[in-house]
C-alpha cells in the first residue's frame, strides 16, 4: 500500500454560477489520495458535493462551473490546462459509472456497439478487435458475450448496470469512479453488483472511488472512506477506524442515523439541514446540527488534523492534539 | 402486550390483484395472448390497532400493489379486506368516501406528492374541504396547526404559509403526514416513506410514525429496507412474487429467518460495521417476471435448498420446524412443513 | 430530535442548475417568461400597444372613416399621414379602426379555440378510456377537414357575420390545443400529488379545477397567445377572399378593398402596405410572446445538451503561480 498514489487531489474547489451573479461553493478544498487497487468511499448527504467532486476529476462539469486546485494522475497535473489536459485521460485512465447509467443507454443501438464506442473514440481498438474486446468485457462483468448484439430493453436492470460497468472499463482505465452504482437496485442485485466491483478492483488492480449516501455499502466494500459535509471532507481514514473511532461528530451521528439489521441501538436522526453553500460560512458548517459544539465552533473554521495513522478529521474536538504534538 | 391479542384493525384474506398487460394495437392485431401481471396472489395478513406491520420485498414482489389495494386505490380480483370488522372490497365509490378518512396513504416521494402550487395550509386543509368538515375558517386553521404540531413541524407559523419548494425533503414528508392526520385516521398505509430522504432525516420520520403507532394507529409500511423494518416494525411480512413467504415478529424474522429467500436477503443486507463481514449468499438472477409465475413454490428456481417436489407443491404459510414464537410462519415445505405437509395442495390458502 | 430546526431548505443539489420551477411564491409565470428573454418583452409591448390603439381608436383616428375627406388615392402627406384610399377616406384612420375588428376576431377566436380545445383536452386526458378515444377521433375528424372549403360552406349557409367568422376560426384551431392539453393532462393526472388528493377522497371536479387545471394553465395560455396570431392571419385571409363580414372594417378588408380598387395599378402602395405591415407586426408580436412562454415551460428546447460543456479554471487565492 505504500506505492505512489494513482490519483491525488490537492485543494480542489468547484463553484457554480447562480442567477443574479451569486455563486455556490459546492466543493471547498478537497484533498485526498487514491492508491493503486484501493477502494475508497465518498459518503455524504445529498448536496454535500460528492458527485461534483468526481465530476471535477473527470472534467465533466458544465459551463456554469469554475474549478480551482490540482488533480494529479500518476503525478501529472491533469487540471493544469483544463479540458486540454484532462481529455486525453478521460475514459482511458479515469472512467466513470454515472448515476442512473443503466437507464442511459441508447435504446436503438446494441449494447455491444455502445461499449465499443469509447474504444473507437479513443483509438484503443476498432472493428473486429473492438468486438472481441467487448465480448471479453461483457464476460468479465458476468454477461454472456453473445448478448453483445442485444438491445438495452432486452436486459434487466441489474444486467444494464453490469453493462454500464463494462462501458466504463472499455478503455482499461486505472481509476473507476462509481456514482451511486446500486442506488436504484434491489438488495439482491445490489449485492451482485458490489461483489462484481470488488472482484474487478482485486483482479484488475483497478482503483475505485465509490460515491454513495449508503454507509453500510461503503463499510462492506471500501478500504477507506471520506465523509463529506458542506463541500469539505470532514473525516477520512480506514473504514474500520472511522466506524469504531470516529473523530468528527458528523461521522458518528451519520452512523447512528443508519439502522443496522441486527443492531439494537436507537436510530437517531440528525436535526436540522445542511447549510446553504451560496454564502460564506463562519466557523464550522456543522455547528448548528452538532451535538458536541463548543466555544470555537461557531466562529473559527476547524483545522484539518491527523488524528491517527492515515486518519484525519476536521473538528475542533481534536484541537488538543496540536498542543500535545509539536509541529 | 402482544398486538395479536388485540382486536384486528385490518384483516386481509387471500387478496388477489392482477393487471392486464397492455398488448397495444399491433399486439391485438397479431392475436397475441392476453397476459396478466399477477401482482398479488393470495396474500393474507392482519394489522391490529397500535401495530406497525412492514411488508418487505424487492421491486416487483407486489408490496406496493398490496398497499394500494388495501387503501382501495386499485381494484382486487379476489380475496377479502375487512376494516374494523367490515368488508370493504365491495364498497361503491360513494360509500368509500367516509372510509377514505380512516385509511390514509403516505407516498414515497415527498417531492412529488405535494401539489407545487399549494401552500402547506392548502395541502393540509384540503381533506377538510373535501369532506366538508370544520367549515369555519378559524376551525380549519386550528385543525391545520394541530396536525402540523403532531407531525413535528413546530412552531406551525413557520411552515403554514410555505410552498413545498421552500421545504426540505424531510419537512415535505412531514407535511404529507400532517395532511393525513387531520382526520385522525385509524390506519396509515406508508409506501416507502423514507427511501427518497437523506439518511440523516429518515430516523426522524420513522420515529414520528412510531409515535403515531403508540397513539393507537395501525400502520402498514411498505419498504425494501430490512434494517428499517427490523428497527421500527412490530411484525415483518416478506413478499416474493405476489406472495407472503414469511411472516412474524420483526426481531424473530430477522434473527431467525426460516424461509430460504428471507435467509438469503438477510445475508446480503450490508452491515454498518466493516469488521462484521458476512459472506453474502447471493442468489443468481433477478426476481422473475410476475407475468409468468413458476409452478409450485414460486421461489424454487432460485432456491439454494430446493428439492424436486418444490416445483409441484405450492406451500402455504406454516409454523417453522425450528423453535420459534407461535406467530412466526413461513411458506416452505422444507423448513416449515406444517402439521400435515402432504395434504397441502397447490393454491395455498384462500386463493381460488 | 427532528429535522425542522432550520427553516431554510437547502436548494443546493449535487450537479448544476435544474429546470425552472413555475410555481407561485418563487416567481410568477410572466416574470419567468420575461426574465432573460427580451423578445418576450418587446412582443408584449407591441401587443399591448395595439390593444390600446384599438380601445382608443376614436381618439387616435384623425378623420372620419365614413366620409370622403380627400382626393382618391392621395399620397401620404401632412394631413393624411398614410394617404387616402379609393374612396378618398383617410387610410390612417381606417387602419386604426381596422385594428378593432382584427384584434377582436383574433382574441375572440383564440378564446373559442381555448375553451373548446381546453375542455376537450382536459376531459379526454383526465378521464381516458372510451371518452378519450371518442374525443380524439372527433378531434382527428376536425383536423382533416380542409379549412377553406369549410369557411366557404359556413359563409354560404350561415352568412358572413363577424360572429360566424369568430366561431369558424375557433373551430379550425381548437384541435391542436386539445391535443396539446390532453398530453399534458395525461401526465399531470399520474403525478403523485393528484393520486394523493384522490386517495383523500377528492372528487373529479376538485382534482380537475384545483390540481390539474392550474398545472396546465400556463401551457394553455401560451398556446392561446400563439393561436391569436394564427387567428388574426386567418381573419385577414378570409376577408381578403371576400368571405368576411361586409359591414365591418378590418385590416383584411382594407387590403381587399385596395386590391379591388386597383390600388396596385394606381401605384398607391400606401393603401395596401400599411394594413399588411400591421397584420405582420401583430402576428410577430404574438408569436414572440407565445414562443417565449413555451420556451419557459420547456427549457430543454432552449438549452441544447450539445452545447459546449466546458468549465472554467480559476486560480486559488493564495497560489497565483498557476501553470
Amino acid at each position: 500500500m505504500n506505492r505512489e498514489p494513482v490519483l491525488k487531489t490537492e485543494d480542489l474547489h468547484v463553484w457554480f454560477d447562480l442567477a443574479g451573479g451569486r455563486e455556490l461553493h459546492a466543493v471547498q478544498g478537497v484533498s485526498f489520495e487514491l492508491r493503486p487497487g484501493e477502494r475508497m468511499g465518498l459518503v455524504g448527504e445529498s448536496g454535500c458535493g460528492k458527485t461534483t467532486t468526481i465530476l471535477a476529476l473527470m472534467g465533466l462539469l458544465p459551463a456554469s462551473a469554475s474549478v480551482a486546485g490540482r488533480v494529479y494522475l500518476n503525478g501529472e497535473d491533469v487540471l493544469a490546462k483544463g479540458e486540454e489536459t484532462i481529455s486525453p485521460h478521460r475514459w482511458r485512465d479515469v472512467a466513470m459509472v454515472f448515476q442512473g447509467a443503466m437507464n442511459a443507454f441508447n435504446p436503438v443501438k446494441t449494447i455491444g456497439s455502445q461499449i465499443a464506442e469509447p474504444m473507437e473514440l479513443h483509438g484503443t481498438a476498432s472493428g473486429r478487435t473492438a468486438r472481441g474486446q467487448v465480448r471479453e468485457l461483457l464476460e468479465l462483468v458476468g454477461i454472456s458475450g453473445e448478448r453483445a448484439d442485444r438491445y438495452p430493453h432486452e436486459f434487466s436492470g441489474g444486467m444494464r448496470q453490469r453493462a454500464a460497468i463494462a462501458l466504463a472499463l472499455a478503455c482499461q482505465p486505472q481509476v473507476l469512479l462509481a456514482d451511486e452504482p446500486t442506488t436504484a437496485l434491489d438488495v439482491m442485485v445490489q449485492a451482485q453488483i458490489l461483489e462484481l466491483l470488488v472482484r474487478l478492483t482485486r483482479d484488475l488492480g483497478l482503483s475505485m472511488i465509490l460515491v454513495t449516501h449508503d454507509l453500510p455499502v461503503v463499510a462492506q466494500v471500501c478500504d477507506r472512506a471520506a465523509v463529506m459535509y458542506a463541500g469539505e471532507i470532514v473525516e477520512m481514514g480506514e473504514m474500520a477506524t472511522i466506524y469504531h473511532d470516529p473523530r468528527h461528530p458528523y461521522t458518528r451521528m451519520l452512523f447512528a442515523a443508519t439502522p443496522d439489521l441486527l443492531g439494537d441501538e436507537e436510530v437517531l436522526s440528525i436535526p436540522g439541514a445542511p447549510p446553504r453553500l451560496d454564502r460564506e460560512i463562519a466557523g464550522c458548517p456543522f455547528t448548528p446540527r452538532c451535538d458536541s459544539a463548543f466555544a470555537p465552533c461557531p466562529t473559527t473554521h476547524p483545522r484539518r488534523l491527523e488524528v491517527g495513522p492515515g486518519h484525519e478529521a476536521l473538528c475542533h474536538l481534536n484541537d488538543h492534539l496540536v498542543a500535545e504534538r509539536p509541529a | 402486550m402482544s398486538a395479536a391479542e388485540r382486536e384486528p384493525l385490518l384483516e386481509v384474506e387471500g387478496l388477489i390483484t392482477r393487471y392486464p398487460v397492455p398488448r397495444g394495437f399491433v399486439g391485438a392485431m397479431a392475436r397475441r395472448p392476453k397476459e396478466t401481471v399477477h401482482a398479488v396472489e393470495g396474500v393474507s395478513f392482519t394489522i391490529a390497532a397500535g401495530e406497525m406491520v412492514a411488508l418487505v420485498g424487492e421491486s416487483g414482489c407486489g408490496k406496493t400493489s398490496t398497499a394500494q389495494t388495501v387503501a382501495r386505490m386499485v381494484e382486487n380480483q379476489g380475496g377479502v379486506i375487512r376494516f374494523r370488522g367490515r368488508e370493504i372490497t365491495q364498497l361503491s365509490a360513494r360509500s368509500l368516501r367516509p372510509l377514505r378518512r380512516e385509511i390514509q396513504m403516505i407516498y414515497q416521494d415527498p417531492y412529488e406528492s405535494l401539489d407545487p402550487r399549494f401552500t402547506v395550509r392548502d395541502t393540509i386543509e384540503e381533506p377538510l374541504l373535501v369532506h366538508r368538515i370544520a367549515r369555519g375558517k378559524v376551525d380549519r386553521d386550528a385543525k391545520v396547526r394541530e396536525a402540523l404540531e403532531r407531525a413535528g413541524l413546530t412552531p406551525p407559523e413557520l411552515f403554514i404559509d410555505r410552498y413545498p419548494h421552500e421545504l426540505s425533503g424531510g419537512q415535505r414528508q412531514r407535511v404529507a403526514i400532517a395532511a393525513s392526520l387531520v382526520f385522525d385516521p385509524k390506519l396509515l398505509v406508508a409506501d416507502e416513506p423514507v427511501s427518497m430522504l437523506d439518511v440523516s432525516v429518515r430516523a426522524g420520520i420513522l420515529s414520528l410514525l412510531d409515535r403515531l403507532r403508540k397513539d393507537g394507529m395501525g400502520i402498514l409500511m411498505i419498504t425494501h429496507d430490512l434494517s428499517t423494518a427490523a428497527h421500527f416494525a412490530d411484525r415483518i411480512a416478506v413478499m416474493y412474487l405476489g406472495r407472503i413467504v414469511e411472516e412474524g415478529p420483526a426481531r424473530e424474522v430477522v434473527r431467525n429467518p426460516q424461509h430460504p429467500y428471507t435467509r438469503a436477503l438477510i445475508t446480503v443486507v450490508p452491515k454498518r460495521d466493516p469488521r462484521e463481514q458476512t459472506t453474502p449468499q447471493i442468489l443468481t438472477g433477478e426476481t422473475p417476471n410476475p407475468v409468468r409465475v413458476p409452478p409450485g413454490c414460486r421461489f424454487h428456481p432460485r432456491c439454494p435448498i430446493a428439492e424436486p417436489r418444490c416445483s409441484e407443491v405450492d406451500p402455504s404459510l406454516q409454523r417453522p420446524r425450528e423453535e420459534s414464537t407461535p406467530d412466526h410462519r413461513a411458506a416452505c415445505i422444507i423448513t416449515a412443513p406444517g402439521p400435515s405437509a402432504d395434504e397441502v395442495g397447490p393454491g395455498g390458502h384462500g386463493a381460488t | 430530535m427532528s429535522d425542522v430546526t432550520t427553516t431554510t431548505a437547502v436548494a443546493a443539489d449535487d450537479g448544476a442548475a435544474g429546470a425552472p420551477d413555475l410555481t407561485p411564491g418563487r416567481r410568477g409565470f410572466l416574470s419567468t417568461v420575461l426574465r432573460g428573454q427580451p423578445q418576450a418583452a418587446i412582443g408584449l409591448i407591441v401587443v399591448v400597444a395595439f390593444i390600446l390603439i384599438a380601445i382608443f381608436a376614436p381618439l387616435i383616428a384623425t378623420h372620419s372613416i365614413h366620409a370622403k375627406t380627400g382626393p382618391i388615392y392621395q399620397a401620404p402627406n401632412g394631413n393624411h399621414w398614410l394617404g387616402t384610399d379609393d374612396g378618398g377616406v383617410d387610410m390612417f384612420s381606417l387602419l386604426v379602426f381596422g385594428s378593432r375588428v382584427s384584434l377582436e376576431v383574433g382574441f375572440a377566436a383564440a378564446f373559442v379555440a381555448m375553451v373548446i380545445g381546453g375542455s376537450v383536452g382536459i376531459i379526454s386526458g383526465f378521464f381516458g378510456g372510451w371518452v378519450d378515444v371518442l374525443l380524439m377521433r372527433i378531434t382527428d375528424i376536425f383536423l382533416v377537414i380542409p379549412d377553406l372549403p369549410l369557411i366557404i360552406v359556413v359563409a354560404a349557409i350561415f352568412g358572413r357575420h363577424l360572429i360566424n367568422i369568430i366561431i369558424i376560426i375557433g373551430i379550425i384551431y381548437w384541435t391542436s390545443t386539445a391535443r396539446l392539453v390532453r398530453a399534458q393532462v395525461k401526465s399531470v393526472r399520474e403525478r403523485v400529488y393528484v393520486q394523493r388528493a384522490r386517495s383523500i377522497g377528492a372528487g373529479n371536479n376538485r382534482l380537475v379545477f384545483k390540481h390539474v387545471l392550474p398545472q396546465v394553465a400556463p401551457l394553455l395560455i401560451a398556446n392561446t397567445v400563439l393561436t391569436i396570431a394564427l387567428a388574426v392571419f386567418l381573419e385577414t385571409y378570409i376577408t381578403f377572399l371576400g368571405l368576411g363580414d361586409p359591414s365591418t372594417i378590418s385590416w383584411g378588408k382594407l387590403i381587399e378593398n385596395s386590391f379591388l380598387g386597383n390600388a396596385v395599378l394606381n401605384n398607391a402602395w400606401w393603401a395596401i402596405v400599411p394594413p399588411g405591415v400591421a397584420v405582420t407586426v401583430v402576428i410577430l408580436a404574438c408569436t414572440m410572446v407565445g414562443q417565449s412562454m413555451e420556451d419557459a415551460l420547456n427549457p430543454r428546447l432552449r438549452v441544447g445538451h450539445l452545447a459546449v460543456r466546458r468549465f472554467r479554471l480559476r486560480p486559488l487565492h493564495g497560489q497565483l503561480e498557476s501553470e
